[in-house]
């Protein structure tokens, strides 16, 4: 609510009436089947960049990496596509394509949570690293080896197979939203399940919480940051299945929008937990397809806004938590 | 001959312009950082400077208050991170990149409702950008052969804030290994308790060592936006905020060899460019740039791994201090 109120406040500094800004977020993010199409699409790369966040923070690691993790999960179903979609009947090519990307997207992520784990260099450091040498390594691919012969973009063929859109389940409209939201689902349930209802799942949780405990009662430490960051960065790799498979069919640069960095706002919000993340992730979602909207509606206010409300979101979930703390303390403490 | 020497100025002289940057974001992380306040965020300082210098430089025709605007804009949202970090105690990386998406959205908003030329700043004119500075004596110097020529195009004909990058090395050197208020900065990042026993406030010194970082932070934002280019541009900033990052953390957390990694990634960056669709001989392709341009990223990787020597990060950075009672 806070970090609202201060973005309505950046958008008095632009000229602009707030409450009208408000509305054309509202109007733009559900006012028709198409944009509610539109919310649910982005909802679904915020619940996979929020549950992969998620994950590695309950597992006390910062993972800042997602957008790098995102980008080699959406090459390594890129590859899987192209290599094999003349050769495979779609029905066995889709899961071969999901687990290409799942596989990419751990890699990236098991990496640093390695290099954590067994050469104690700090993950924040690493996976920031891993972001740009992931961006380097796809436009290298991208513009020398895997761009479309006689094309001018760098940009790969056509996949021939596509995730079936959820249209076809009843909603109206031509949004990009598709099975990925199926998919980002089960994976939010499958978080809790593994992070809330399994041994193993709860030495994750006390490692994150207190590493000398977990040391104590013979948990293996470096083994569950390791497997937390693969999980985190194959959950990272959603975004590439909804954004790949479900609307471009071809890998591209930047595909990824910044979700991954969205996603530290909606697990933030979320409380790191899949239920908190789903929410937090319908939210940022709304916010995404609104603020197109409202850059539509008014010219002077880019959609760049959305990211105000993101860098606030984080910075008042995540760092200024003991700003209103404090004084509600107080005041509690006085009252009683 | 005269081919080569051409190249090797040319080159030269880019890699100090390139490296200005890079050395200022590196030396204001030195002093966040040495205090025992991590700063991802300083990406984010250094492109609100470059667009506060850039809109006020444009507005006034003024780049000096170009400047002043600029680390006014990075002071401000290096409070906020010391807020954040020192008198709230949150996480310091959350804060940091918050203040790095913040700063994308905020500038781009602003550029655009106040120019409206699609999140660009009007083009500067060149009265309002840094003017390159010739050597005293250039036209003298130039007789000699080939030392002259490089005197005169490579050390000379820079902007200020190439110069003041240079200069403010062996000054941060001082300050922080020195001087009193060095030595208790340093032990902020080491021991504060330490730093708190002998009754000298740690939280004073770390919300010094962040607001200076955001100063130099701005000061780096308005060498990108009116010295190197003529005016902002979105995320014009691309990435050197974490460039420096990894040349602070190369350089193990010391001045003299920060400065030596940025210049080592100036270079790199400028031969990159020249080295743009050049085909490598005996490979049959066109020359990788991106293999130089990921380079300083996987080099921090490998040495942060400890497979090739090891750094020493200040002790108690990251750490919130609190106070004993």
């Amino acid at each position: 609510m806070l970090a609202l109120g201060v973005s309505a406040l950046v958008v008095l500094a632009a000229g602009q009436s707030p409450v009208a800004a408000l509305r054309a977020l509202a109007v733009g993010s559900f006012g028709s089947w198409d944009s509610v199409g539109y919310t649910l699409f982005y909802a679904t790369d915020m619940i996979f960049a929020g549950l992969a966040v998620a994950i590695a923070f309950q597992c006390g690691l910062f993972n800042i990496g997602v957008e790098g993790q995102a980008a080699i999960g959406g090459l390594g179903l890129a590859l899987v596509c192209l290599g094999l979609d003349a050769a495979l009947p779609v029905a066995l090519l889709l899961p071969l394509a999901i687990l290409g990307g799942a596989a990419g997207g751990a890699l990236w992520g098991a990496v640093p949570g390695w290099l954590q784990a067994r050469r104690g260099s700090h993950i924040v450091i690493t996976t920031i690293m891993f972001n740009f040498i992931a961006a380097s390594l796809l436009v290298y691919l991208l513009v020398n080896v895997l761009i479309e012969p006689g094309q001018m973009a760098p940009e790969t063929r056509r996949f021939t197979a596509a995730l079936a859109p959820l249209s076809a389940f009843g909603l109206p409209g031509h949004a990009p939203v598709n099975l990925a939201l199926i998919l980002a689902l089960l994976a939010a349930f499958g978080v809790w399940l593994a992070v809330w209802r399994t041994p193993w799942g709860y030495g994750l949780r006390v490692v994150g919480a207190n590493p000398e405990a977990a040391r104590y009662a013979g948990i293996d430490h470096g083994q569950r940051i390791i497997v937390a960051m693969a999980i985190s960065g194959a959950l990272a790799a959603g975004i590439a299945v909804n954004e790949l498979l479900g609307a471009h069919q071809k890998l591209l640069l930047n595909f990824t929008g910044g979700a991954g960095f969205t996603g530290i706002a909606v697990a933030l919000m979320g409380r790191n937990h899949p239920a908190g993340v789903l929410a937090a992730a319908l939210l940022f979602g709304a916010l995404a397809q609104g603020g197109a909207e409202l850059a539509f509606e008014m010219p002077e206010v880019p959609r760049d806004l959305v990211l105000v409300v993101q860098g606030l979101v984080i910075l008042f979930t995540g760092a200024l938590g003991g700003l209103l703390r404090a004084p509600l303390a107080r005041v509690l403490a006085f009252g009683r | 001959m005269e081919g080569v020497l051409d190249l090797v100025v040319s080159i030269l002289s880019a890699t100090l312009r390139v490296a200005t940057p890079l050395i200022l974001a590196a030396l204001a992380g030195l002093f966040a950082e040495r205090a025992g306040v991590v700063d991802v965020g300083l990406e984010g300082k250094m492109l609100a400077g470059a667009f506060a210098a850039a809109a006020t430089a444009a507005v006034t025709g003024s780049v000096w208050l170009g400047v002043g605007a600029a680390i006014l804009a990075a002071g401000a949202l290096a409070l906020v991170h010391a807020v954040a970090c020192v008198t709230l105690r949150g996480s310091q990386v959350v804060s940091g990149m918050a203040i790095n998406v913040l700063a994308v959205g905020l500038t781009a908003t602003l550029a655009m409702a106040w120019f409206r030329m699609g999140g660009q700043t009007p083009p500067l004119p060149q009265s309002a950008r840094f003017p390159p500075l010739p050597l005293p004596g250039a036209a003298w110097i130039g007789e000699v052969p080939v030392l002259g020529r490089l005197l005169v195009s490579v050390v000379g004909g820079h902007t200020a804030p190439v110069y003041l990058a240079f200069a403010l090395v062996p000054v941060v050197a001082f300050v922080l290994w020195r001087t009193r208020f060095g030595l208790r900065l340093r032990a902020c990042g080491e021991n504060p308790g330490a730093v708190d026993a002998a009754g000298i406030s740690v939280a004073k010194l770390r919300y010094a060592g962040v607001l200076i970082a955001g100063v130099l932070c701005g000061v780096a934002g308005a060498a990108i936006s009116t010295a190197q280019g003529a005016g902002f541009v979105t995320e014009m900033t691309a990435g050197r905020g974490f460039i420096a990052l990894a040349a602070l953390i190369l350089g193990g957390w010391r001045p003299w060899p920060v400065l030596a990694t940025c210049l080592a990634f100036g270079l790199l960056d400028a031969v990159a460019i020249r080295l743009q669709g050049v085909p490598v001989p005996g490979l049959g392709m066109a020359f990788p740039v991106q293999a130089v341009q990921a380079l300083p990223y996987v080099l921090t990787v490998i040495l942060l791994a400890g497979f090739v020597g090891r750094v020493t990060p200040p002790r108690a950075i990251g750490i919130p201090y609190v106070k004993e009672r």
